[in-house]
């Protein structure tokens, strides 16, 4: 029996779950819950997150499957986007009298 | 711990000092000192473990509701406790503690859930009693906690604060329709706030005085208002919505005082409070027995899942193959 098989024993995988509000929206991140795969992972999530219609429709995704960035690392890798004020609109600064721009 | 570590150790705390202060919040990759990581384990698993055994007081009426609606309703609102024990478990192995080792630590003892529900619900006023007093008294603690440092709780609590009103809600309305009632029903009513009344003004914790973990705790934002702070608010609360349904709280010295604009109430018995904290409340035992057959009783559940899923993925590799 494999390692991940003898944890599989004790304690169910943890899944993540993203629910669409409605549509249009995108799905966003409600949580996270145990199951034994995907198929209870959706149904665990249909009774713990969407008890009162707060969803049309819902994603679950083993949580060992999302790669995340090190927060640690914070600032070098967000960093370099904030002295880059030219990528917004409001650095352009407008002769009076300019309208629908 | 070399010399080098340690000052790195002390201006990653600095870092997470100031952090804190600009309210900023914590999310679980974060680093964070070992401390805050504890108490935030110990608080949000004891909350987590107050809602599932808070299922039991309840569920001991749901085959005894007093009609349809009074049943799917109270079926709702366990399913509740049970959804909130959920998100409080998950918010709470995100700082890297099992769902399994938490849920041992409550079912063999160690670790503690609210005081309140060692106590025993005796007739129907009690449902409408816990739904008023009981969540209302949670209500104020968890609308205080959407403020609370740690994201992941911060977040639990903003989910279940939204679901927990329709709690508060069907509990007063049970105790109007009572204490409007026929004299015997009202009667009940009253017997019910009697009993109720004390243990949930205790549900807020020791005095200030004598609380261990409050400075830290709220130094750290985790707990953002103090024990008796809430309790106050609570009473406040809680007084008028009684002269409303036209019940009596058990307390000769509640009076309200209009310098201070709060109602002033009368001591505390901490002795019945410590008592039932260390174990000797009415109910401690039978809960704790009720939730160890459950978690017994409920393994060739959780092992039959196991052996359908790995099942389910061999049927899948085979086709696949």
């Amino acid at each position: 029996m494999s390692q991940e098989e003898q944890s599989l024993k004790n304690e169910w995988p943890l899944w993540e779950v993203f629910v669409r509000s409605k549509n249009g929206l995108e799905h966003r991140h409600f949580g996270s819950l145990h199951a034994v795969d995907a198929e209870m992972a959706l149904q665990h999530a249909r009774d713990v997150y969407t008890r009162r219609m707060e969803g049309v429709s819902i994603w679950v995704v083993e949580s060992k499957q999302i790669t995340a960035s090190d927060p640690a690392q914070q600032t070098a890798y967000f960093e370099p986007a904030q002295d880059k004020i030219y990528r917004h609109p409001t650095f352009y600064e407008l002769p009076e009298g300019v309208k629908n721009m | 711990m070399s010399e080098q570590e340690q000052m790195r150790e002390r201006s990653l705390e600095e870092e997470f000092t100031k952090r804190i202060a600009q309210d900023e919040k914590i999310e679980p990759k974060d680093w964070m000192p070992q401390r805050y990581r504890q108490m935030n384990i110990r608080q949000i698993s004891q909350h987590a473990h107050s809602e599932i055994v808070g299922m039991l007081p309840e569920g001991n009426w749901i085959t005894r509701a007093p009609s349809l609606l009074r049943k799917v309703t109270l079926l709702a609102k366990v399913q509740d406790e049970a959804g909130h024990g959920l998100y409080l478990y998950s918010a709470a192995e995100t700082l890297g503690i099992s769902r399994d080792e938490m849920y041992e630590q409550m079912l063999c003892g160690k670790a503690k859930y609210s005081s309140i529900f060692n106590y025993p619900t005796l007739t129907w006023a009690d449902i409408g009693a816990i739904g008023w007093l009981v969540d209302g008294a949670a209500i104020v603690n968890q609308v205080s906690l959407t403020h609370t440092s740690y994201g992941p709780y911060a977040r639990a609590m903003v989910r279940i604060c939204k679901e927990e009103s329709f709690h508060q809600r069907q509990g007063y309305q049970i105790m109007y329709k009572m204490a409007n009632g026929t004299p015997e029903q009202k009667a009940m009513a009253q017997d019910a706030l009697n009993r109720w009344w004390w243990p949930s003004l205790m549900m807020f914790g020791p005095r200030d005085a004598e609380s261990t973990h409050t400075d830290q705790s709220m130094a750290w934002k985790i707990k953002i208002k103090s024990n008796d702070t809430l309790r106050q608010m609570f009473v406040d609360q809680a007084v008028p919505q009684a002269d409303i349904l036209g019940l009596r709280i058990p307390d000769p010295h509640l009076r309200y005082n209009p310098e201070t604009a709060h109602y002033e109430f009368g001591a505390i018995d901490w002795e019945e409070f410590w008592q039932v904290v260390k174990g000797h409340g009415i109910c401690n035992k039978q809960r704790l027995a009720d939730k160890n057959k459950a978690w017994k009783e409920g393994e060739w559940v959780r092992k039959a899942a196991v052996a359908y899923a790995e099942k389910q993925a061999k049927k899948r590799v085979r086709k696949a193959g």
